[in-house]
């Protein structure tokens, strides 16, 4: 079905980054999130923030500038900015928790009506848990951007009436990026901003969750 | 008491005793104490609760701890990396005790301890499997959950530079977590590539005094 044909993954991160203000503090998480970053304007102001305590990262290092003091939260070797500035961990919390970042970006498994996210288990008893900063970022940030493919694999939808997974936090999300659909999360419950590839006929008909 | 600037990695772990709790700084690779761990396996300490943010990459540092068998149990926020195969091998044989604690609690659990702090009540988790059996409070309208500090016996810290009344400086983002391991254990041991005259360093520029290190070598 026309669903298919949606948005790659690096247009999903483009339509992500046309949505963080100018001047934004904005934390990338790791993993798809971080390509975000390769679609900032370069004048646009926002300073990254990485978990393991910076501000200002700059781009992925390459060959001589790889330095093994200067990783992102994904242990990625990148580079620093001007003006940026180096902290300890419980800083860099303390960032997160009290409300000082204007926007982070993250990754999930599942999203729920109400803005619910589960992204750091699958509960399959083999699997080895690893939570990282996912938790202080999701009930953290002034805004919750999740970017993710609509369906899973085996196309059942990961917008859902409740989360299945094990929580990441509660109520926290305001958005929804995807390869087919943007969507508003809260309270009220879940409005689609935009669709891509498709309509909101044919999203309200695969999708169980009421659509504003 | 004041620092004791050891000549040896050897003589810089010495009496750490089997059962302990180890504070390992580093994200990653980046901080790292590696030369402190591998004289540590040296050493012989079995049977130890290591707090670190992740649980070992590759074969190196916590990782060589690791297989080992000298840790009992694993406090941490991330271990399943693409390069953690030596604890994930434990872990699935059952063979290692995991308590998994979000990265801003983990460090914030550390600060608490090293500042006397008797718990704290933190929004991070509230709702998860991760705050399950945790006491709740509901504070202006949102849901806190009650964390209790994390305190070492031992930490091991990896740091850029020392003077030799044992004040620390770090590099880049290999800081991480050493400035809060250095305030929460009862013995604090920094490993540095350089240890520089009193008076070398910038005062303003000193990240962790002196008063929170007990034994400094440089590697």
């Amino acid at each position: 079905m026309s669903l298919s044909a949606g948005l790659s993954k690096h247009e999903m991160a483009a339509r992500v980054a046309q949505d963080i203000p100018r001047g934004a503090y904005v934390n990338l998480g790791i993993g798809q999130p971080t390509l975000v970053a390769d679609h900032l304007a370069a004048d646009s102001g926002i300073v990254l923030h990485t978990e393991n305590g910076m501000l200002n990262m700059g781009r992925a290092a390459v060959g001589d500038e790889v330095d093994g003091d200067l990783l992102n939260a994904g242990k990625v070797p990148v580079t620093e900015l001007a003006g940026s500035s180096y902290f300890h961990s419980a800083d860099s919390f303390a960032m997160m928790r009290g409300g000082h970042l204007d926007v982070c970006v993250l990754g999930a498994f599942q999203v729920s009506a109400g803005g619910d996210i589960a992204n750091w288990h699958t509960g399959a008893p083999d699997a080895i848990p690893a939570v990282g900063g996912a938790m202080d970022l999701a009930i953290g940030a002034k805004q919750v951007f999740v970017m993710m493919t609509l369906f899973a694999k085996d196309g059942t939808p990961k917008l859902v009436p409740a989360c299945t997974y094990p929580l990441t936090g509660v109520g926290c999300v305001t958005r929804v990026y995807t390869d087919v659909a943007v969507f508003e999360t809260g309270a009220e419950g879940v409005r689609v901003v935009e669709t891509f590839g498709t309509s909101y006929d044919e999203l309200a008909a695969r999708l169980d969750v009421p659509l504003l | 008491m004041s620092t004791r600037i050891c000549d040896t990695a050897a003589e810089a772990v010495d009496g750490i005793a089997d059962g302990s709790t180890v504070l390992v700084g580093g994200f990653g690779l980046a901080g790292m104490p590696v030369q402190l761990i591998d004289a540590l396996i040296d050493q012989g300490a079995t049977d130890l609760t290591v707090v670190s943010n992740n649980a070992g990459n590759g074969d190196t540092g916590l990782a060589a701890l690791l297989a080992k068998g000298r840790v009992r149990k694993v406090v941490c926020s991330f271990p399943r990396q693409s390069d953690s195969y030596v604890f994930d091998e434990l872990y699935r044989a059952g063979r290692i005790e995991l308590e998994l604690v979000p990265q801003g609690n983990l460090a914030e659990r550390m600060r608490a301890a090293g500042a006397g702090i008797g718990a704290f009540f933190s929004p991070t988790g509230a709702g998860t499997p991760l705050a399950e059996g945790k006491e709740t409070r509901e504070i202006d309208g949102r849901t806190y959950v009650l964390e209790h500090p994390i305190k070492g016996d031992v930490a091991l810290v990896g740091a850029h530079r020392a003077d030799r009344m044992g004040n620390v400086v770090y590099r880049k983002t290999a800081r991480n977590f050493g400035p809060v391991m250095a305030t929460a254990a009862a013995t604090t041991i920094v490993q540095v590539r350089e240890v520089v005259e009193v008076g070398a360093l910038d005062p303003e520029a000193v990240v962790t005094p002196g008063i929170y290190v007990d034994r400094v070598v440089a590697v």
